[in-house]
């Protein structure tokens, strides 16, 4: 069962690039309007894989391994933000009851 | 020995931090014996020098010793390095030796001072300052000495600080010297703007080979001489001098005889080369401000009363003769004044310290008299020294005087020739006048058994050093205090007695280092310091052998003797033989109200001035300095809001700003 088959449109760079803004648009969008850290927290990694989608996609467009070796890097820095992130959020929820980033803001000027 | 010439400064600078590190411990006296003992290895280091040097051959006698690279930057190198050459080994032979001396009189003087070790810490400083002084190869080693001098000698006038007097002394010392380092840093910036260097030798043999022009070495010769005016009191800057009479006798011997009021001449005397180059007009304008600063002085030390002011004025007219003979190119004769001026005037302040000390810290002349009776040596080597300054043959300052005066009538003319004979006759006058105050007629002593003054002067006594007085009354018994009724003056202890009976010796014989060229003087005793000093001095120093006045040496000697007794005929006219009443006008006893005429103008317009400035500094200066962080500080203010500590807020601005930078590329750039 191909692509041709169902009748749908063989996918070109051009879609990827759209479908990577459309994600990093929603995970702008979630990070900007939810309080919950934690889901502010997914809506980074969602903007961070839309930008690796964009590396992907142009990467195999322009046949250059760069690209790939950005995601790379990019997931590295992910993973240490996820560890150290987390941890953060984990240890604010303890100390204070509900979840609101919103209620965080003691290190203001 | 010329390969450890640093142990000259280093033995002063280990006894320094040595009573630094366990004066406290080391206690009186073996903090004194101490200092003393380093000052004394010096000395013998100094000495050793000497022979080496004189086993040289005259155009090797000049070893430059370097340390280390004291200023390595870039086209700047400066070594901390020492120059062993004829002049910097005279200096340091009597500023050692002298100051040695100076040192074991101290420790009979400040017997009982309860600041007894800190008093020797500061000697030894002095110490070190004055022979880096004197044995630095450039201008900036020098420099370190010269302010250290400055430094020590605040310190050790305003030694005992608490009284007002004392520390303002103190005060007007270091402010006034600062004026001459102004001049002295100038010329050094100079020298190094013309030859890139500030080596004493590359400086000199610049100036000898015409590598730097007339109007350089006369920039750099007339700020030179402006650091020397500063340091050896010199019109208009002398005004420290007398006042800094204030300190213990013993540092107004030191600084004020034997180091560092003679750090100007000697400074002239290294740079003679760069005086040789400059215009002819520095010279003569040395010569004036040097003549008119010792009959100035002279005439004010005619009315003083107070016996160390006497001394100090003369100081000041006499380092006025040695710059006399540095402007008139007689480099040898300047430093030939200069040693046995150090033998006879450090002879007179340890004298009147030792008079001092016996008569209970009593310093007016006018209650003194007849002291020969009690003080038989002090009496006996004060009038040596008097005999030495006043000009009397055969002691040491009759030759260097006369020196001078020859040259300054072979070179200069009748007209400053003049003024320092009329000065010869002041000076005779008022040595003698004093001598005749101090140790001969009627005992005024005795009015300290007036209740009223004796009470004060046991107060007087309590202020300064009271367990002196104390610890005097123990060696002595017998002897008792105003206080108890009757006032009985002593002779001092023979530890300061001793360095008296070795300072007349000197004062005595000091004239044979240089002898003139008279008939009667066999020929190889003849000019001993010149024959030393030769290659140093030569590119500067006058030739008068072909002068009229050189011809007439013999009688103008006669001159100056005759001078000289009629100096001494009218002060015994006048004062023991009481032919006339004392003629001591007020306006020299005020010091032709100088000293008024500054402070006055100080306090007035000056003070006026001054303030201008500050309220321009606190409020232009100050003001553009506070307004421009005063903006930031603002500015700030208002940006800080922007700092919520909202996370969202942030990611909103964030997000804003990538949607401005899509926009600005898609618009402003075209891409896409």
């Amino acid at each position: 069962m191909s692509a041709a088959m169902l009748g749908a449109v063989t996918p070109t760079t051009t879609y990827y690039l759209i479908l990577s803004a459309l994600l990093f648009g929603i995970g702008a969008a979630g990070l900007m309007i939810r309080r919950n850290p934690l889901i502010m927290f997914m809506c980074i990694e969602l903007m961070l894989n839309a930008v690796n989608l964009s590396f992907v996609a142009l990467a195999v467009r322009f046949g250059n391994i760069d690209g790939q070796t950005a995601v790379f890097f990019v997931m590295v820095v992910a993973a240490a933000e996820v560890v150290v992130g987390l941890g953060l959020i984990i240890s604010l929820l303890k100390r204070r009851p509900g979840a609101n980033a919103d209620d965080l803001a003691e290190l203001r000027g | 020995m010329l390969d450890v010439i640093w142990l000259i400064p280093a033995f002063p600078l280990a006894g320094f931090l040595l009573i630094l590190l366990f004066g406290r411990r080391l206690g009186e006296p073996r903090s004194g014996y101490l200092a003393a003992t380093m000052v004394l290895l010096s000395f013998v280091v100094s000495v050793g020098a000497y022979f080496d040097l004189l086993s040289m051959s005259e155009e090797e006698r000049s070893h430059v010793e370097s340390l280390f690279s004291w200023v390595p930057v870039d086209s700047l190198q400066i070594d901390m390095a020492f120059l062993a050459d004829p002049l910097s080994i005279t200096m340091c032979l009597f500023v050692t030796g002298i100051g040695f001396l100076i040192h074991l009189f101290a420790i009979g003087y400040m017997h009982g001072d309860p600041k007894f070790s800190k008093f020797f810490l500061y000697l030894n400083l002095f110490v070190l300052s004055m022979t880096l002084l004197v044995l630095g190869e450039n201008l900036l080693v020098t420099f370190l000495g010269w302010e250290g001098v400055g430094t020590c000698s605040y310190l050790l006038i305003s030694f005992w600080h608490t009284k007002d007097a004392n520390a303002s002394a103190g005060k007007k010392a270091f402010v006034t010297n600062r004026i001459g380092d102004w001049g002295f840093m100038l010329a050094m910036f100079l020298g190094f703007q013309a030859i890139g260097s500030v080596s004493y030798l590359n400086l000199n043999l610049a100036a000898e080979s015409g590598a730097i022009g007339q109007s350089t070495a006369t920039g750099i010769s007339m700020l030179l001489f402006v650091g020397a005016v500063g340091k050896s009191a010199q019109l208009p800057l002398y005004v420290w001098l007398p006042d800094a009479m204030a300190g213990p006798t013993p540092v107004s011997a030191l600084i004020h005889a034997a180091t560092m009021v003679t750090a100007g001449v000697f400074l002239m005397t290294r740079m003679n080369p760069m005086l040789a180059a400059a215009a002819p007009e520095v010279s003569v304008l040395i010569a004036w401000v040097g003549a008119i600063t010792a009959l100035f002085a002279a005439t004010i030390a005619v009315a003083q009363t107070d016996i160390k002011k006497v001394l100090a004025y003369s100081t000041v007219s006499q380092l006025g003769y040695m710059f006399l003979a540095v402007g008139s190119g007689a480099f040898v004769a300047a430093i030939f004044h200069m040693v046995t001026h150090a033998f006879f005037k450090a002879l007179m302040f340890l004298g009147s310290g030792s008079v001092i000390h016996g008569m209970h810290h009593e310093q007016d002349m006018r209650k003194m008299g007849a002291l020969r009776k009690v003080m038989p040596v002090t009496a006996a080597t004060f009038i040596i020294g008097w005999l030495a300054i006043a000009g009397v043959p055969p002691f040491a300052g009759f030759w260097s005087k006369d020196e001078i005066l020859l040259f300054t009538l072979a070179e200069r003319g009748p007209v400053l020739y003049a003024i320092g004979l009329v000065t010869a006759v002041l000076t005779a006058f008022y040595m003698t006048r004093q001598v005749i105050m101090v140790f001969f007629g009627d005992a005024r002593w005795g009015s300290h058994a007036n209740e009223a003054e004796a009470a004060h002067l046991e107060h007087a006594d309590d202020e300064t050093d009271g367990a002196e007085a104390d610890a005097v009354d123990d060696a002595h018994p017998v002897e008792t205090h105003g206080a108890h009724g009757e006032f009985k003056p002593h002779e001092s202890p023979p530890i300061m007695l001793f360095p008296l009976v070795v300072l007349a010796g000197l004062a005595m014989v000091g004239g044979i280092i240089q002898l003139p060229s008279f008939g009667f003087i066999p020929s190889d005793w003849r000019h001993k310091l010149e024959d030393w000093l030769h290659p140093i001095v030569a590119p500067g120093e006058a030739e008068i052998t072909g002068s009229s006045a050189y011809d007439a040496k013999e009688l103008l000697a006669v001159l100056a003797i005759a001078c000289a007794l009629v100096g001494i005929a009218a002060a015994v006219a006048i004062y023991a033989k009481k032919m006339a009443k004392p003629v001591e006008p007020e306006i020299l006893a005020d010091g032709w109200g100088y000293d008024r005429a500054i402070s006055a103008f100080m306090g007035g317009p000056g003070r006026k001035a001054f303030d201008a400035i500050a309220w321009f500094d606190k409020t232009i200066v100050d003001g553009a300095v506070n307004g421009a962080a005063t903006t930031i500080s603002k500015s700030a203010g208002v940006i800080r809001r922007g700092q919520t500590g909202n996370v969202r807020n942030y990611a909103g601005i964030l997000g804003a700003g990538v949607v401005l930078l899509l926009v600005w590329f898609v618009i402003g750039r075209g891409v896409l």
